[in-house]
């Protein structure tokens, strides 16, 4: 398949179930809501080795948010409910009960729920105060800087993790422009997130290494300087790959970040140095979520 | 289908127990069955229809008329519907209130919401003692929903009350939130004597500062943000508390006698956010 010449593969990403919460984070003003929000999703990247995959979905209006402050909904990934909880929990505690103004609510409705406050108010020593307003309980946690509020829990649902694309260009900056492009599109979606540096990974893995004690290693298949040694999959012209992992609450919430992505940077036409779309896989082995790149692109999903 | 209607034949010399009167009692009953249905009268038992005219069909949606001050136990363990009174109530109006609504055009007598545990109860009159306490005998008094009353209440507001809301557009007597263990009450008019006393936890909401005995110890005025969550949870009834907006209070805590941790936020007009 051509799009305004650019190659995109016949190929599919490999997607993985997850478990995924959103949590509203309100502060004074929208400074202090990023900085509550930087860094409850920072070092959260893949769940290989933080545990967590987690970003910023999108920033909230006044009229959106449950106490009328600015704010900004964050979307949590992890492989399993108790790891969730586990991180939320920490994070939680170490960076949005620590953030000045901060405030945290339940951004999701599901059936299964998991704590946002609930252990958190024994921080307030005896002190801590909870208010069941409209059948949702909040704890009230006197702070230095008067109170903490949040809500007991937040939902948690079933998700996907790792739905992705490969963006193949002339050279590293080319590759780094047309993954901006497309990441500047991919968060006008909601419910989705790229939890990676910028939403873009350079060091995309493949399973396995021939080191024992390392179960993932560098994809040397799609590493330009390794051209000459490895089974590449690489042509001659291209010098550079950049990765885009999309992690959603649904099928069709990643496919549409995948379509818009991908499209964007169409949209520059081979004139960009982007040659080649491709995604990354296993072989079908290990995820049971397909995302099909020619089925994506021609909105049959 | 119209509204299964109650009128009051004639004046009465002693109180009725209306308890049985409510939708989930009478739901699936015909009229006539309805009709010689027996009812606490003074220390007899009457049927329905030897006290009230029965009109219409729909039992989910009950309307008294002519009531009075004797009509006990109205929408006592109510768990289900609607229930309009044009006139007064008696004692324990939504006694154990399960689920549904309450609409009293009138006034009532002590012990409303007794015990209730959720649904809306709005009186458009006063309301006598005890308002939201507990029965006689129990330790916990209201444990959920909402009461909003448009006039004034009697002495012990929310005695020993668990959970729910208390929105009072008049006055409060004495002894208001007495033994409170949570929940939150608001007041706009003024309150009686020993406000808070022997207070548990609880938020006591008021718009002056009232005569507080020493025992409630003032921890100053500040800025709380989950007043913007709760009068936003206000706005959801008719009421004179949906244009309450500044999130400055004034914050005492107490009662220390009983090393209680309720407070009472007083929210002046003058105190802006």
């Amino acid at each position: 398949m051509l799009i305004n010449g650019v190659q995109i593969d016949d190929t599919f990403a490999e997607a993985f179930n997850m478990r995924g919460t959103r949590v509203i984070i309100t502060a004074q003003n929208l400074k202090w809501a990023y900085h509550a929000a930087n860094a409850m999703t920072g070092f959260a990247t893949s769940v290989i080795g933080c545990g967590v995959e987690a970003g910023i979905e999108r920033e909230l209006t006044v009229e959106e948010t449950p106490d009328g402050r600015a704010g900004i909904s964050i979307l949590m990934f992890a492989m399993g409910s108790k790891v969730l909880m586990q991180q939320l929990e920490t994070r939680m505690g170490q960076c949005i009960l620590t953030c000045p103004t901060a405030a945290a609510f339940a951004g999701i409705a599901s059936e299964d729920h998991i704590n946002l406050g609930k252990n958190l108010r024994f921080f307030g020593d005896g002190y801590q105060t909870s208010k069941l307003i409209a059948n949702k309980r909040y704890w009230r946690i006197p702070v230095m800087d008067g109170e903490f509020l949040c809500e007991e829990t937040t939902g948690m649902v079933r998700a996907i993790g790792g739905g992705n694309f490969l963006i193949l260009a002339t050279s590293q900056p080319l590759a780094l422009a047309a993954a901006e492009v497309a990441i500047d599109a991919m968060k006008k979606i909601p419910n989705v997130i790229m939890p990676f540096p910028g939403g873009v990974v350079r060091s995309g893995s493949k399973v396995g290494s021939r080191y024992k004690t390392m179960f993932a290693s560098t994809n040397d298949a799609f590493c330009p300087t390794l051209k000459g040694l490895t089974n590449t999959e690489l042509s001659p012209e291209i010098e550079s790959v950049m990765e885009i992992v999309i992690d959603g609450i649904s099928f069709a919430d990643i496919t549409k970040a995948m379509q818009v992505g991908i499209q964007a940077i169409c949209n520059l036409g081979a004139a960009s140095g982007v040659k080649r779309i491709s995604a990354g896989n296993y072989g079908g082995k290990l995820g049971p979520h397909h995302f099909k790149l020619h089925e994506i692109m021609v909105g049959s999903v | 289908m119209s509204a299964l209607t109650f009128t009051l034949q004639k004046a009465l010399q002693f109180s009725i127990n209306c308890s049985a009167l409510t939708p989930n009692h009478l739901a699936n009953k015909s009229v006539s069955e309805i009709a010689s249905l027996l009812i606490h009268y003074g220390k007899n038992q009457l049927r329905v229809d030897e006290l009230f005219n029965i009109s219409g069909h729909d039992t989910q949606n009950i309307h008294f008329k002519n009531a009075s001050h004797q009509f006990d136990y109205l929408g006592a363990n109510m768990s289900s519907g609607h229930i309009h009174i044009e006139g007064d109530a008696g004692a324990y109006l939504g006694f154990g209130l399960k689920q549904g609504v309450i609409h009293c055009l009138g006034s009532t007598l002590a012990f409303a919401a007794c015990n209730m545990q959720n649904g809306l109860i709005t009186i458009e009159g006063n309301t006598g003692d005890f308002l939201g306490g507990a029965s006689a005998g129990l330790r916990k008094g209201m444990s959920g929903g909402t009461v909003v009353v448009k006039g004034n209440a009697g002495d012990r507001v929310g005695d020993q009350m668990r959970r729910g809301l208390i929105l009072i557009e008049g006055n409060a007597g004495d002894y208001c939130a007495s033994r409170m263990i949570a929940g939150t009450i608001g007041i706009l008019g003024n309150v009686g004597n020993y406000t808070g006393f022997n207070m548990k936890r609880g938020t006591l909401l008021l718009t002056k500062i009232p005569q507080l005995h020493a025992t409630m110890q003032d921890c100053g005025t500040h800025t709380l943000p989950f007043l913007s969550l709760m009068f936003k949870y206000f706005a959801t009834f008719e009421t004179k508390f949906s244009s309450f907006s500044a999130l400055r209070a004034q914050r005492f805590v107490g009662d220390s006698a009983c090393n209680g941790y309720g407070e009472i936020l007083v929210i002046s007009p003058d105190l802006t956010s």
